[in-house]
C-alpha cells in the first residue's frame, strides 16, 4: 500500500528568553497509508496540532522530512495544496459572512466550482442555514462548516483536526458516517481527536504521539493487541474451586489476580492453555474470556496521563519515548 | 486572478467597507451641497447693490462726522473744553471719504475655483485618506484576527503571493473610489463655481496645476492606505494599525516637538510629520528661524529652511516602503499559529 502521508524525523522548537527551550517536535515519525481512516491521538500540548500546522505549511520545520501524496513539503505544498483538504483546530472564519460566501470565497481562491459550494453544503447538513452569518452559528455549526470548508477541493487526502468539537450525538454519529463514506470513496482520511471511542470505531490506523514524539503507530486491532497484556478472566463451575485453580496456574507461572466469583490472569498468550491446565486439575472453567482492551485504556496507559486520585497532572506531565527506564532518555517542556 | 478578483469581492462583502464608503460619499456630498449655499454669485445687480449699500454707509458716516462738527463748535462757542472729546480742531480732519467704504465688504462670498479649489483638494484627500486606512488596516487585519488568513493560506500556501494579492485589490479598490470619487469632486465643485461662484481665468495652467494636486492626492491616499495595510498585516490585527497611528502622531506631534524647542534644534518642525504633509499639500513649506535675528539691529529677515514636496514623497514613500517591507518579510517568516 502507497503512503498517502510521510514523516519523518519532524522537529520543531520554541524558544523564550523567559521560558527556555521547548521540543513541541522532538523527531516524530508519521505513515499514513492511501484510502485509510488515520486517528492521530495525543494528550494536550503533546504537538498534534504542530503537527498538522508543520504539515500544511503554517508553522515552519526545525528539521525532518515531510510528504504528502508523494510531494515533499514545504516546498511543493503549492502543487498538492488542492489536494488536501483541513480543517487545523478550531474552525474559524469571519464572522460577518454568511456559510454560502465563506465557502463561495474559498472556491474562488482554490479555483473549484461554484456548485461545489451547495454539494458541501448539503453533504454536512448546512443546506437550509447557509444564508446565515456565521457569527450566528453554534461551535457544532462552525465545525460542519469547518469540514465543509475542507471538503470543497473534493480532496484526495482529508485531515481533520477535532471534527466532532460541539457536535451534538446525532452530529457525531453524523460525521462518523461521513468519514467512513468518504474512506470508501477512496479518500485517505487522518482524523485527530480526543474521543478515543470514536477513533476505535472509524480508524483503521493509529499514530500516538506523547511530548512530540510518537508512542505507538499501527492498525488499530494491531496497537490494541500490543497492549492488551494477554488479560484473561475466568469463572468456574464451583466457586469453592477458584483457591486451588489460582495455586494451579501460579504454579504454571501464570500471574493470577484473585476476586470473589473470578480470577483475572495477565500474561497468557493463549488461553486454551489455561483451559487445559485447569482441565488436568479437575477443574472446569464456566468461562474464559479474553479481556479486550480499548484504545483509551492504551492511549492513558501510553501518555501515562491517567488520572491519579489526589494528584493534578500538568500540561506536559506525559510519556515520552526514550525517558529513564526508556532508550535515549530526553527532558521535554520548556526549559529542556 | 481568481485569487485577486476573489480578494476584490472579500473586500467588496465586507460591511465595514460599505459603510465607510456610503459615509465618505455622504460626508463629500455634505460638504459639497452646504458649502454651495454658502458661496453666491456676484451678478451686477449684487455689486450695484453692495455699492448701494456702501453709498448709505457714506453718506450715514458723512452726517455722523457733520453732526459732530456742529456740537463741536456749538460747545467750543460756550466756553467747553472740546479738544479731549472731539480732537484738534472739532476732529474737522477726519471726514469721512467715499473710498473708506469698498463696496466690496457688503459683497457676499463667492467661491472662486481658480483660487480655492486646490483647498477642496486637499479635503477631499484628507477624508479619502481616513477610508484608505480604516479600509487598508481592517481588510487584513480582520483576515487575521479572525482566522480568515490561515484558512485562505490551506487553499493557496503562498504567503507571499497572497499577502501582495490582497494588497492589490486593496489599492486598486482605493485607486477606482478615489478616482471616481475625485471626479465627482471636482464635477461638483466646478458646477458650484459656475453657479453660484466665478469660473474667471481657470486656464489650461490652472486645470494642470489641479491635477497635479490630484495625483499627490492620489499618493496620499494609496500610501495611507498600504502603510495601514502593512501595519495591520504585521500586528495581525486592525487595532495595530490605530496604535501606531495614534503612536506616531503622539512621538511626532508632541514628544518631538517639545525635544527640539527643550534642545534648542534650529529649524525643529523639520522633524515634525505634519510639516512634510503641509508642504505635500501646499508644494512646499517654509520654516523660519527667528533666533538667527539680531533684533538690535531694527528689522530682521529670519532664516528660512524650505521643505519641497519632494521632501515629503521621499519621507513619506519610504517610510511607506518600510512598512510594507516589514509586513511581506514577516509574512515569509513567521509561524501562523
Amino acid at each position: 500500500m502507497s503512503a498517502v502521508l510521510e514523516i519523518e524525523g519532524l522537529r520543531k522548537t520554541y524558544k523564550s528568553r523567559r521560558r527556555g527551550t521547548r521540543n513541541a517536535l522532538d523527531g516524530f515519525d508519521m505513515r499514513v497509508e492511501a484510502g485509510q481512516v488515520h486517528g492521530f491521538l495525543g494528550p494536550n500540548g503533546s504537538g498534534k496540532t504542530t503537527t498538522l500546522r508543520t504539515l500544511l505549511g503554517l508553522i515552519r520545520p526545525d528539521g525532518g522530512r515531510m510528504a504528502m501524496l508523494g510531494h515533499e513539503v514545504p516546498h511543493a505544498l503549492p502543487a498538492v495544496a488542492g489536494q488536501v483538504g483541513a480543517i487545523v483546530e478550531s474552525p474559524q472564519f469571519f464572522p460577518q459572512f454568511s456559510a454560502r460566501d465563506t465557502l463561495a470565497l474559498l472556491a474562488g481562491a482554490g479555483e473549484v466550482p461554484p456548485r461545489r459550494v451547495d454539494e458541501v453544503l448539503e453533504l454536512v447538513g448546512l443546506r437550509d442555514r447557509a444564508g446565515e452569518r456565521v457569527k450566528t452559528y453554534s461551535l457544532g455549526m462552525k465545525q460542519r462548516l469547518a469540514v465543509a470548508s475542507a471538503l470543497l477541493k473534493n480532496p484526495k487526502l482529508l485531515i481533520l483536526d477535532e471534527p466532532a468539537n460541539g457536535l451534538d450525538p446525532g452530529g457525531i454519529r453524523e460525521m462518523r458516517t461521513l468519514v467512513r463514506d468518504l474512506a470508501a470513496a477512496e479518500m485517505t482520511v487522518l482524523l485527530s481527536s480526543h474521543i478515543l471511542g470514536e477513533i476505535q470505531l472509524i480508524c483503521d490506523s493509529v499514530t500516538i504521539i506523547s511530548l512530540g514524539r510518537r508512542v505507538a503507530f499501527g492498525p488499530v486491532d494491531q496497537v490494541l493487541a500490543q497492549h492488551s497484556q494477554g488479560a484473561v478472566r475466568v469463572r468456574l463451575e464451583a466457586v469453592t474451586d477458584l483457591p486451588a485453580a489460582a495455586e494451579a496456574l501460579i504454579r504454571a507461572g501464570v500471574r493470577v489476580t484473585g476476586h470473589p466469583d473470578h480470577l483475572m490472569l495477565s500474561g497468557v498468550d493463549k488461553p486454551a492453555i489455561v483451559s487445559r491446565l485447569l482441565a488436568e486439575q479437575g477443574l472446569y472453567v464456566s468461562e474464559l474470556a479474553p479481556v479486550v482492551v480499548d484504545l483509551e485504556s492504551v492511549f492513558l496507559e501510553l501518555t501515562a496521563t491517567a488520572p491519579v486520585p489526589g494528584q493534578h497532572r500538568q500540561v506536559d506531565q506525559s510519556t515520552k519515548v526514550g525517558e529513564p527506564g526508556q532508550p535515549g532518555a530526553t527532558t521535554g517542556g520548556w526549559g529542556a | 486572478m481568481s485569487l485577486y478578483v476573489t480578494e476584490l469581492r472579500r473586500l467588496f462583502k465586507r460591511r465595514l467597507t460599505r459603510l465607510l464608503l456610503v459615509l465618505l460619499i455622504l460626508g463629500l456630498g455634505g460638504i459639497a451641497v452646504v458649502f454651495s449655499f454658502s458661496s453666491h454669485k456676484l451678478s451686477p445687480a449684487v455689486i450695484a447693490e453692495a455699492q448701494a449699500e456702501a453709498d448709505v454707509q457714506y453718506q450715514r458716516a458723512l452726517g455722523d462726522w457733520r453732526q459732530a462738527v456742529t456740537e463741536c463748535d456749538a460747545a467750543k462757542a460756550r466756553g467747553e473744553n472740546t479738544e479731549q472729546r472731539y480732537g484738534p480742531d472739532c476732529g474737522r480732519e477726519w471726514q469721512p471719504q467715499p473710498e473708506m467704504f469698498d463696496p466690496k465688504w457688503n459683497l457676499p462670498y463667492q467661491f472662486d475655483f481658480r483660487n480655492e479649489f486646490g483647498i477642496f483638494v486637499a479635503v477631499f484627500a484628507g477624508a479619502t485618506a481616513l477610508f484608505a486606512f480604516l479600509v487598508g488596516a481592517s481588510f487584513v487585519g480582520a483576515e487575521w484576527s479572525t482566522g480568515g488568513m490561515m484558512n485562505l493560506l490551506l487553499w493557496r500556501p503562498k504567503r507571499l503571493t497572497v499577502l501582495a494579492t490582497k494588497l492589490a485589490a486593496l489599492l486598486t479598490t482605493l485607486l477606482g473610489v478615489s478616482l471616481a470619487l475625485g471626479a465627482l469632486w471636482t464635477v461638483a465643485f466646478w458646477l458650484i463655481a459656475k453657479n453660484r461662484g466665478t469660473t474667471a481665468k481657470v486656464t489650461a495652467g490652472v486645470w494642470q496645476s489641479s491635477a497635479l494636486d490630484g495625483v499627490r492626492a492620489l499618493g496620499l491616499i494609496l500610501a495611507v492606505g498600504a502603510a495601514a495595510f502593512a501595519l495591520a498585516s504585521l500586528g495581525r490585527h486592525t487595532a495595530m494599525a490605530l496604535g501606531a497611528a495614534v503612536g506616531l502622531g503622539v512621538i511626532s506631534e508632541i514628544a518631538i516637538r517639545i525635544g527640539v524647542a527643550m534642545a534648542g534644534v534650529r529649524f525643529g518642525d523639520r522633524w515634525v510629520l505634519s510639516t512634510y504633509a503641509l508642504a505635500w499639500f501646499q508644494k512646499q513649506w517654509t520654516l523660519l528661524d527667528h533666533r538667527s535675528c539680531d533684533f538690535s539691529q531694527g528689522q530682521c529677515s529670519p532664516k528660512e529652511l524650505i521643505i519641497t514636496w519632494q521632501d515629503s514623497a521621499l519621507v513619506f514613500g519610504v517610510g511607506t516602503a518600510l512598512v510594507l517591507v516589514a509586513a511581506f518579510w514577516m509574512m515569509r517568516r513567521r509561524d501562523i499559529t
